[in-house]
């Protein structure tokens, strides 16, 4: 990567050098214009990273305007490292989602833990002290080699990560579908909780101040990083990858805490992580915000490698660093802070108020650039879009209905299915105890956390069903937020606000771009009715591989609020002879199920209709219930329909149900997954209270001392019988015995 | 009673044993960072979990040169409770206050999860409030707990009593589903399994509380005796 | 200036689970010839002394620091280097 002769401003005109950094005709004529000259080769770096859709979300950000992103508990919005939300008692919860999926096709041990490492930065960064991690991970099918060793290999890189650095893994999802094989999705989402008076901002404030650079050394890792993310993966790619960035999760444990110290001092003016785009975006984010500039002394950078570049040390993505603005003349108090946990701090540059990045390299100044350019006057694009011939013929196709003969081997077979199978395999590795908060581990419907030294607990979850937002991005993602909402509900939450992780295919495809644009209005839809406001995110554009192109994957992060312990609830039945209930009647929805995949080996037609307003009653009414004390156990019916969650709420509890189904359409009771219902279960001295809060609930049977899973039909003959402990075997050794399997 | 919680950098456990001790048994608690050269002053003596020094060289092999050391050694060779908990056990290995290594797991993956371990000695000054072959279920989560010692150790340890619990069933390769040992004067225990971690039912178990009560009981009878 | 290579392996007789992961998976691909593997790691010091107990001092942070003598035998190469 390194270059001997840098060209010079005629020649990367004239030779089109800015087409390789990805910079369009039109943007280097606009770069041109803003400069008032033809830009050296390290500006036009500056420009070609900040203006990436990784950094700038120049294809995305009219569609992300639509979202809600203000309410009265909104303590900070989307435009930081990461949104905050208020949660009482001077108290607020921190939290982001972000991806990173290139790196991990790539190498994913290290592409999974940086992933893991960049979120938690984000969050540390606002002064927050990270209390969890979750992950969103999407493969291939597990059948394949390379699958196996993309996912063995991401888990690992997630474990290695957050455990060393004592952040507990508590929770998160796994999808495998073939349309991810060539492009996986990881997404880290990182949840912090910060006292109202410890807020900080990512601001160069203060004409004079200085700038601080803390934590590793720059090398030439990951330059061009955010460049590389925004394009297709192809065979060409492997080869121009950037050296893969290497994760020093101690390093950054050391970073953690000499921040959360260096918060509480008041020389502190500005913090932000060096992400993607390294100390370029750093410094002119926070000059940007700030309404100021910076100037830096190049030499003065903490260099790893020998005769790097200016435009090598503003594009390193290396890990673990981050930029500091401290009050002039209070610098040593820093620096001495930083020392105690053995890290160098090192001034690198000072605040000026030209609103320009000025950098100098070996005495001379080789870049000037102003900071709005950078930050803020990105292009923006309103792509072409148009409506896929796909979801033309799936709309005119007729209801899809299975054909099943066997209900209780179709319910075994469904509990094996990866998607659905339990993920134990993956968590046994997740260290989601450190620091003895958890109060539900992963393998529920939400992850809760109590909060010490309160009453209260908050709950958290990543959901995206993108088999529905492929079949019908506008129900598809309205669905996504439904379903994180109603596993917060489920833990007892009330829910609070959303990050939002957006993994699709190339926009510059029009019908890429309309999945794009009808899922964010159906996100936006759902967000506002729910009352939860987006407080930020991430956009991954150009996953795919071989024009493949993965199911539009916006994965939603939540975050909710328990206010009192007591509330914690669990999908699991939690004692022989309490009542089950259903609540939402079942339609005939399999298109996108678990089932249809099954036996079809593919999905298609229409996803489940879907009624949002319904959807908001039901989750106030559930809540509701559980508040009041009513509620032993809750459960949300997701992928596979009722046979399946039914199982999954006797799983690990020595417990069995006994069920009645009345209607004569039991293909679709059992295995339908038509949203917005619920399995509960409710203590007998509970009933009568319970059944008035949620009046619509229809009491089917009772958990059993008996471990068995028995189902009656309206006539009380026993329709399917099995028990528990082989349903739970069967669910539990399921990804195991994929992996080991050899094809 | 007056424990130290001492902070290596990686330490990471650091916190839920000073609550623990501070919320759950109720006793005096401080943190000691690793460069401090005196433990004079406290009763008992706490190595909590993590990755110390990012546990790159071998776990615990870099720790065990912290100035506090020193100190610890002091303590212990005075006869003062000493517990190491996972990473804190294996820097009481590297350390040589306990007999024997520790190897990567069997299955070469870090291991979280609650385990059954059995109580081997109740007349140890951590496990006089159990009783002899209880079942108690205290949580592991750990990459390299897979316990060695040669055979001439392996007598030693069990003529002594050394072996204090054992894991129900072998998740790491243990040697003899070793989970933890003490030293031969009995005050020293290092063990994978995190009590700290079983001290509330609200997160799923409190038998490790039991551990902790054990070790002020016994300080308690013996301040009695000796004031 | 020497440079120094320092090997680290765990002692015959001591289970070495990444090894027998490694010697399994060889099996696999056929290589059912492979007995045994065995996985140390390699450190390599460079060292600015002119001491004639180069030697020694070696073996010190061996023993010391490096490794593992309970589980773990070692060796080393020391190379004279012209300091550059």
């Amino acid at each position: 990567m390194q270059l001997l002769h840098e060209p010079s401003p005629e020649q990367i005109k004239d030779l089109r050098v800015y087409a390789e950094m990805g910079v369009t005709d039109e943007e280097f004529a606009l770069v041109e214009n803003i400069m008032g000259r033809l830009p050296n080769y390290t500006e036009l770096g500056l420009f070609s990273v900040m203006w990436s859709e990784h950094c700038s979300y120049k294809n995305s950000k009219v569609l992300l305007k639509k979202f809600p992103t203000t309410g009265e508990k909104v303590l900070q919005g989307p435009g930081e490292g990461a949104g905050i939300i208020d949660i009482g008692d001077d108290q607020a919860v921190v939290f982001k989602i972000e991806s990173h999926n290139h790196p991990s096709a790539i190498e994913p041990y290290q592409g999974a833990a940086t992933g893991v490492g960049g979120i938690i930065r984000d969050i540390f960064s606002m002064g927050a002290r990270p209390v969890a991690i979750l992950n969103s991970l999407r493969f291939g099918e597990l059948t394949k080699p390379r699958v196996k060793f993309l996912f063995e290999e991401v888990v690992a890189g997630i474990a290695g990560y957050g455990n060393c650095i004592g952040i507990p893994t508590v929770g998160g999802e796994i999808q495998f579908d073939p349309c991810y094989e060539g492009n996986p999705l990881v997404n880290a989402m990182c949840v912090g909780l910060i006292d109202h008076k410890d807020i900080q901002k990512g601001q160069a404030k203060g004409v004079g101040n200085s700038v601080i650079y803390v934590g590793a050394s720059t090398g030439r890792d990951g330059i061009h990083g955010a460049t590389f993310a925004s394009e297709e993966l192809s065979e060409a790619s492997e080869a121009k990858r950037p050296a893969v960035q290497v994760g020093d999760p101690f390093m950054e444990k050391l970073l953690l805490e000499a921040c959360l110290e260096v918060v509480k001092n008041d020389a502190l003016i500005g913090i932000q992580d060096m992400g993607a785009a390294g100390l370029t975006s750093s410094s002119a984010e926070m000059a940007s915000k700030a309404g100021s500039g910076i100037e830096m002394d190049l030499d003065k950078v903490p260099q790893r490698e020998k005769g790097m570049t200016a435009y090598e040390m503003m594009l390193s993505e290396s890990q673990e660093r981050m930029l500091l603005v401290v009050k002039a003349g209070r610098e040593q108090e820093i620096i001495d802070l930083f020392e105690r946990w053995d890290l160098h701090a090192t001034v690198v540059g000072k605040v000026t108020d030209d609103k320009k990045l000025r950098l100098l390299h070996k005495g001379e100044v080789v870049a000037d650039v102003p900071v709005d350019a950078l930050a803020e006057d990105a292009p923006v694009y309103h792509k072409p879009s148009a409506e896929p011939a796909y979801y033309r013929e799936f709309q005119q196709q007729p209801s899809y209905r299975p054909n099943v003969t066997d209900m209780k081997e179709t319910l075994k077979e469904l509990l094996k299915q990866p998607t659905i199978a339990s993920k134990e395999w993956v968590y046994d590795q997740y260290d989601y105890m450190v620091r003895t908060n958890t109060v539900v581990s992963p393998g529920s419907d939400a992850a809760v956390l109590r909060i010490r030294g309160t009453e209260k607990a908050i709950a958290m979850t990543t959901d995206c069903n993108s088999r529905y937002l492929y079949l019908d991005p506008y129900i598809g993602g309205q669905l996504a937020i439904a379903e994180a909402s109603r596993n917060l509900v489920c833990s007892g939450a009330k829910p609070l606000g959303v990050t939002d992780c957006l993994n699709y295919g190339n926009p510059e495809r029009p019908e890429i771009f309309w999945q794009l644009e009808k899922s964010t209005d159906g996100l936006s839809e759902a967000c506002r009715v729910l009352e939860t406001p987006v407080i930020g995110g991430n956009v991954s554009l150009y996953n795919e591989r071989s024009g493949v192109a993965v199911y539009p994957t916006p994965v939603i992060g939540m975050v909710g609020l328990i206010d009192h312990v007591d509330h914690i609830t669990r999908q699991q039945f939690q004692q022989a002879g309490d009542a089950i209930y259903v609540l939402g009647e079942t339609g005939e929805d399999f298109g996108g199920s678990e089932l249809q995949k099954m036996i079809e080996g593919s999905i298609f037609g229409q996803p489940p209709t879907f009624d949002i307003e319904v959807e908001k009653e039901r989750q106030e009414q559930v809540l509701n219930a559980i508040q009041a004390g009513t509620v032993s156990s809750a459960h949300d019916l997701a992928e596979g329909g009722f046979l399946v969650a039914l199982a999954e709420c006797t799983f690990g509890t020595g417990l069995g149900a006994s069920v009645h189904v009345n209607g004569q359409d039991h293909l679709s009771e059992f295995f339908s997954e038509t949203p917005s219902r619920y399995v509960l279960s409710v203590s007998k001295e509970n009933r009568s209270h319970f059944e008035k809060l949620v009046p619509k609930a229809v009491c089917i049977g009772e958990v059993t001392e008996e471990p068995v899973v028995k189902v009656h039909n309206s006539e009380g003959h026993i329709i399917l019988e099995e028990q528990v402990t082989i349903l739970e075997d069967t669910w539990r050794g399921a990804i195991s015995c994929l992996l080991k399997s050899k094809v | 009673m007056r424990f130290a919680v001492i902070v290596f950098p990686g330490s990471n456990c650091d916190l839920d044993m000073y609550h623990a001790v501070k919320d759950e048994l109720g006793a005096d608690v401080e943190y000691v960072w690793h460069d401090e050269t005196s433990l004079d002053g406290f009763d008992g003596v706490l190595l909590p979990g993590g990755f110390s020094y990012g546990d790159y060289l071998r776990t615990g092999a870099i720790a065990r040169f912290s100035p506090v050391m020193k100190a610890v050694i002091k303590a212990a060779e005075s006869g003062k409770p000493v517990l190491g908990v996972c990473n804190g056990f294996q820097i009481l290995l590297e350390a040589g206050l306990l007999p024997g290594a520790m190897r990567r797991n069997q299955n070469l993956k870090f291991i979280c999860r609650p385990v059954s371990l059995i109580v081997e000695n109740n007349g140890t000054i951590f496990s006089n409030g159990y009783e002899l072959g209880q079942d108690i279920t205290v949580p592991v989560a750990h990459g390299e707990g897979n316990y060695y010692c040669d055979e001439v150790t392996l007598e030693q340890l069990k003529e002594n009593n050394q072996i204090v619990f054992t894991y129900k069933e072998n998740i790491n390769g243990s040697v003899e589903r070793i989970a933890g040992i003490t030293n031969k004067a009995g005050n020293v225990l290092g063990m994978m399994p995190h009590p700290e971690r079983a001290v509330d039912s609200l997160l799923g178990s409190n038998d490790g509380l039991t551990l902790f009560k054990s070790i002020l009981t016994h300080w308690r009878e013996r301040h009695a005796i000796t004031s | 200036m020497f440079k120094v290579k320092v090997y680290t392996t765990l002692k015959a007789g001591v289970l070495d689970p990444q090894g027998s992961a490694v010697t399994n998976s060889l099996h696999h691909l056929g290589y059912e010839g492979v007995e045994d593997v065995r996985i140390g790691k390699v450190m390599t010091l460079t060292i600015n002394s002119t001491e004639d107990k180069i030697e020694e001092l070696v073996k010190e942070m061996c023993e010391k620091l490096l490794a593992n003598p309970v589980i773990e035998d070692y060796r080393y190469e020391i190379e004279e280097v012209v300091a550059q």
